[in-house]
Parts: structure tokens; C-alpha cells; sequence
């Protein structure tokens, strides 16, 4: 059992949103506290309500302060903040409630090296490694995927072994494949869409991250766990047809 | 159609879906994109088109209901100007063109029934990035083509009504509880998450000095020029929700305020957040004006954009009363 009102912390963004803070920190009993939160809101959504968005340490609730006055207005003077924020805390004060978890291990095939991921030996020189070295490094860690941002379906995610951070390029990159695999300081991501950046590229997944046709629309969700598996460029053409060695 | 500088297919935006990284998008300036709606008998969220200052022409291929909102950038219909502001019917063969950003950057057209295009995601908003919603994913390009759906029962009534008259209508909303166009303009804020961690002279200078808006300004973020804003010390802050209107400072100094495209997450920390009832003005401001920072507090945020609403309530309800009165 959680005692969620101990840890949280209730303050405005805007006008129309409330950011809960959850602790301090990058880890995973906070991210734990995150996702437990955010099932509470979404299955118990205040009138309204919009939609919360969680990051490491914290949940941005959105919220239509037109809808939540005119559904309160035998609230007097109070503000949709005020009435917001009761709300929240007293959603908190439940005393059953339980931890939401999430086993799920998503598999991620991933092409190291060469035009795929033009910037592997400089990850593995930077750090005094050979290519393969990085590869397996990079490969044989769970991932754990605290959040989703940047592009849709683009995980932050923790759990990278220190052995082969390496700084962003001093320079990014105007256009990025979809499917990147890269590093930037201690973290790794995957890139969704075309898009600029200055992470260090090790490699391409066929996977697609982006999935809007589908709902949810993105293969990875917070909470999952990630596997990077290496794959030959073969397997890539050959698997998902796809033409990319040019 | 030609598409000008900039022109796309946009809603109130795409909610819901913030928590897989899928931005909200939608009309920079939504009041007036509502009012427009509201003017051709569609519900207040239906999908329109943003025309971005100037440029950007439409043949009609069919009699159609239309209203323009937003900012003036000199309408007119073959060639002569046309009244903001009021529902109208263009002819069939008729070419709406803008011609000049007199005042404002964004103008909105509606069509009796609202464009045709399927909502991706809950929502007709362009989402260019990704490459979907709006039409086929993309800014308008030349030669497009599109159509509408059929009209509602009182946008069928209004162009009825507005067919058989000989001239434009001689009235028009009054839109300055919704919007404002100035080239300075005043935008109230309140604090912003880090507000506290910034020094003293800085803050001083935020809300005393004017920030000029850049030409490096888009529908995902205005960038600001004016005095350097620092923080105490420096710190990192974990990435967070950011929402329209955000006033981030990265480590060069520069405020940037975030948009209708923003992202959904930012790790910049955030000095002012600017209230909702202003963000159709500063919306509208185009590069070189000049923004004031004014604080209120978040009660009197909410109360602005209650009442802002409570406007619009009236203004909807006075359009049904003019329509059932022949208008």
C-alpha cells in the first residue's frame, strides 16, 4: 500500500494545469508512484478532467478550469484551482490504494554500426572500447522507459551502463532517421520520427515507435522494460523489406 | 488554391494523447478560430483553415458559406476588399485572397459544415511533424484540393438567408474581449514554476523592459530579444509538462515562449507562464512587436479566461438570436 500523500507536492503550471511533484530524482520507486498516480486520475477523473502527462518525478494534469467552474459553482468563490487541487489531494487520501505495475519487456532490434549508426566507433574510441564491446554493453542492459516526450512515441529512458556514455555531437545533425538508435551523456533513445539532433547514432531499429493508426499509438508506454537486440543488416532488409544500404 | 507563407488545417487540438509524446497542436489563436466557427452555424471546434500572413488564395468551386476571423490580412474576393468578422457566401468561380498582414499574422476561415478532411487522433489539427491529421499531414501546397461537409441545420438556414441578400451584412462581431492586434501589446503572465530561482535584477528587468518577438518565431515558440535574464545559480531541472504559453529561459538568456505545436515535455526552467484569456493576442503579434510582461495571480487568470468565456457564451447565443431574426 502507497501513502501518496506524504510524497506529493500540488502547484499551478498555467491557468489550466497542476503539476503534482512525486519526489526527487530519477528512480524507480518515484517512477512507480508516477504511474500509480496517473492510473488513479485516469480511472477516477475529476469533471473536467483532461489528461495527465507523467514525467521522472512528476504528473502535469490538464484541466478545463471553464468546465470545473461551471461544474462547481456551488462552490461560491472558490477557484478551479482550489477545487482542482481538493480534488486531487482527496483522490490521494484513499487508504486502498495499490501500486500500478507493468512487466512488460518489449524487444528492440536494432542494426549497430556502419551507415546505420555512423557514430559507434566514436562511442567506443571516446570510451577506450571496440565497437563490439559497446554493442554488447548496450545490448545485454534492461531498459527501464520512465517517460515519453520530444516526439511521439520517443522514450526517455534510464538504466544505461556509464561504461559508454559519451557527450552529444558538438554539432547535431540536421536530419536523423527514424528508428535511431543513440546516446547522449548517460542516456539512450530511440529517434520516432525524421528529426533534427545532436545524439551520438549507434544504430537503426525497423521497429516503429510511432504508430498512429493504432491506438495507444506507440509501441513503447512508460513503465516498459527494453531489451536492444542486435540484428544483422540481413535480417533487417530481409524482415521488413526495407531498403536502406545505400 | 495557392498556399502563401503558411496555411493549414487546424481545430482546438488533439487532447489526450500528451502522455505518448503526441503534441495538442491546434489554432495559434482559438477565439478567433471559434467565433468563426460560430458564424457559419458549426459547433465552436470544428476544423478551419489558418492562413498565416499573406499570400494564400482559394478558388471556390461551388456556392459556399464563409466567415474570416482573426487578423486583418487584407481579404478580398476577386479583388475586392471583403468584411471580417460576419458569415458571407462566395460565389461559385470566386477567388478569396489575402493580400497583406495589416494587422495581426493569423487569419481563420470557416465553411458552412466545416473541411473535410478525416480527424486523426480525435482531431482535424496539422500535425506537420508527424505528418498527420489535417490535409494529408501537410501545409496546404498549390493546386490542393478540398471540400466540405454538408452544412448544419442553421448554417443551412444562414446561407438560405444570406443568398438572397444584395450587399454584405452591416454588422460584425465585436472581437475585442476575445483578441487584441497591437504591435506593442501588454500580456499578463503569472510566475512560473522556477520563477524563484532567477536573480532579482533579472526579474526586475523581465517585467520593466520589452522583449521584441523574432523572426525565429513559429507556431511551435516565439523567440524573444531583450534584456539577458539569468538564473542564481545554475541548476538541472528533470524534463516536465510544458503547456502553451510556458516562458522557458535557456542558459543563453533569451526567453522563448512556447506555442500551439510545442512539445509536451521541457527540461528549461520556466519564469512566467502566460494566463489563457491572452494567448489569442500574443498569438496574433507578428515578428518585431513587442511584448510588456505583466504579473497577476492565478485567481485573476482564471477569472479573465471565466470571463473571457462567459463572453463567448453571449456572443454564440446573440448569433442564434440574429439568424432566427433574419440577421
Amino acid at each position: 500500500m502507497l501513502n501518496l500523500l506524504e510524497t506529493i507536492q500540488i502547484r499551478p503550471l498555467s491557468d489550466s494545469t497542476v503539476v503534482i511533484q512525486v519526489g526527487e530524482g530519477i528512480n524507480e520507486a518515484t517512477h512507480t508512484k508516477v504511474k500509480t498516480i496517473l492510473n488513479l486520475l485516469e480511472t477516477n477523473p475529476f469533471s473536467g478532467f483532461i489528461e495527465a502527462v507523467p514525467a521522472y518525478n512528476s504528473l502535469t494534469v490538464y484541466y478545463s478550469p471553464i468546465d470545473v467552474y461551471f461544474s462547481n459553482l456551488d462552490k461560491g468563490v472558490q477557484t478551479p484551482y482550489e477545487i482542482v487541487k481538493a480534488k486531487i489531494l482527496a483522490l490521494m487520501n484513499q487508504s486502498n490504494i495499490t501500486e500500478t505495475t507493468n512487466n512488460r519487456i518489449v524487444k528492440i532490434p536494432v542494426v549497430y554500426g556502419g551507415d546505420m549508426g555512423p557514430d559507434l566507433e566514436f562511442v567506443a574510441s571516446y570510451n577506450g572500447l571496440t565497437p563490439s564491446e559497446v554493442i554488447k554493453i548496450h545490448s545485454s542492459t534492461e531498459y527501464l522507459v520512465y517517460m515519453l516526450g520530444f516526439a511521439p512515441g520517443f522514450p526517455f529512458m534510464g538504466g544505461m551502463d556509464a561504461q559508454i556514455a559519451t557527450p552529444r555531437k558538438e554539432s547535431p545533425r540536421l536530419a536523423i532517421a527514424p528508428g535511431s538508435v543513440g546516446i547522449a551523456g548517460s542516456q539512450t533513445g530511440i529517434y520516432p520520427l525524421e528529426t533534427p539532433g545532436g545524439w551520438q547514432i549507434i544504430g537503426r531499429t525497423p521497429s516503429r515507435l510511432f504508430l498512429p493508426e493504432q491506438s495507444p499509438p506507440t509501441l513503447l508506454q512508460p513503465g516498459d522494460r527494453i531489451q536492444f537486440v542486435p540484428i544483422s543488416l540481413d535480417d533487417y532488409t530481409k524482415d521488413f523489406g526495407v531498403k536502406t544500404w545505400e | 488554391m495557392q498556399p502563401g507563407m503558411l496555411a493549414t488545417i487546424q481545430d482546438l487540438g488533439r487532447y489526450g494523447l500528451q502522455k505518448f509524446g503526441v503534441i495538442v497542436g491546434g489554432a495559434m489563436d482559438s477565439n478567433s478560430l471559434r467565433i468563426a466557427n460560430l458564424l457559419v452555424g458549426n459547433v465552436e471546434g470544428e476544423g478551419a483553415l489558418e492562413v498565416t500572413l499573406f499570400g494564400t488564395s482559394l478558388l471556390f468551386e461551388s456556392d459556399e458559406l464563409i466567415a474570416i476571423t482573426g487578423g486583418d490580412l487584407k481579404p478580398t474576393i476577386d479583388g475586392k476588399s471583403v468584411p471580417m468578422w460576419q458569415p458571407l457566401v462566395i460565389r461559385k468561380g470566386s477567388i478569396l485572397k489575402f493580400n497583406a498582414a495589416i494587422s495581426g499574422s493569423r487569419a481563420y476561415v470557416s465553411f458552412g459544415g466545416g473541411v473535410q478532411v478525416p480527424e486523426v487522433m480525435g482531431s482535424k489539427s496539422t500535425y506537420i511533424r508527424a505528418g498527420i491529421g489535417g490535409f494529408q499531414g501537410r501545409k496546404l501546397q498549390k493546386n490542393d484540393v478540398f471540400e466540405c461537409n454538408t452544412r448544419t441545420e442553421s448554417g443551412e438556414d444562414l446561407f438560405n438567408q444570406l443568398q438572397k441578400k444584395t450587399s454584405y451584412l452591416s454588422w460584425s462581431v465585436h472581437y475585442t474581449p476575445f483578441v487584441t492586434f497591437k504591435k506593442t501589446q501588454t500580456i499578463r503572465i503569472i510566475r512560473g514554476s522556477e520563477y524563484e530561482r532567477f536573480d532579482e535584477e533579472s526579474l526586475k528587468k523581465f517585467f520593466s523592459t520589452p522583449y521584441t518577438i523574432s523572426t525565429q518565431s513559429d507556431r511551435m515558440g516565439y523567440r524573444l530579444e531583450g534584456q539577458n535574464i539569468q538564473l542564481k545559480e545554475p541548476f538541472e531541472l528533470l524534463s516536465e509538462g510544458v503547456t502553451f504559453g510556458t516562458i522557458q529561459v535557456p542558459s543563453n538568456g533569451q526567453p522563448i515562449i512556447l506555442m500551439a505545436d510545442r512539445q509536451t515535455t521541457g527540461g528549461y526552467p520556466k519564469i512566467g507562464q502566460v494566463i489563457s484569456a491572452d494567448l489569442p493576442a500574443l498569438a496574433q503579434m507578428q515578428a518585431s512587436g513587442q511584448v510588456f510582461f505583466k504579473e497577476v495571480t492565478l485567481e485573476e487568470a482564471q477569472w479573465a479566461l471565466i470571463h473571457q468565456e462567459k463572453e463567448m457564451n453571449e456572443l454564440a447565443f446573440g448569433l442564434r438570436i440574429k439568424r432566427l431574426h433574419q440577421l
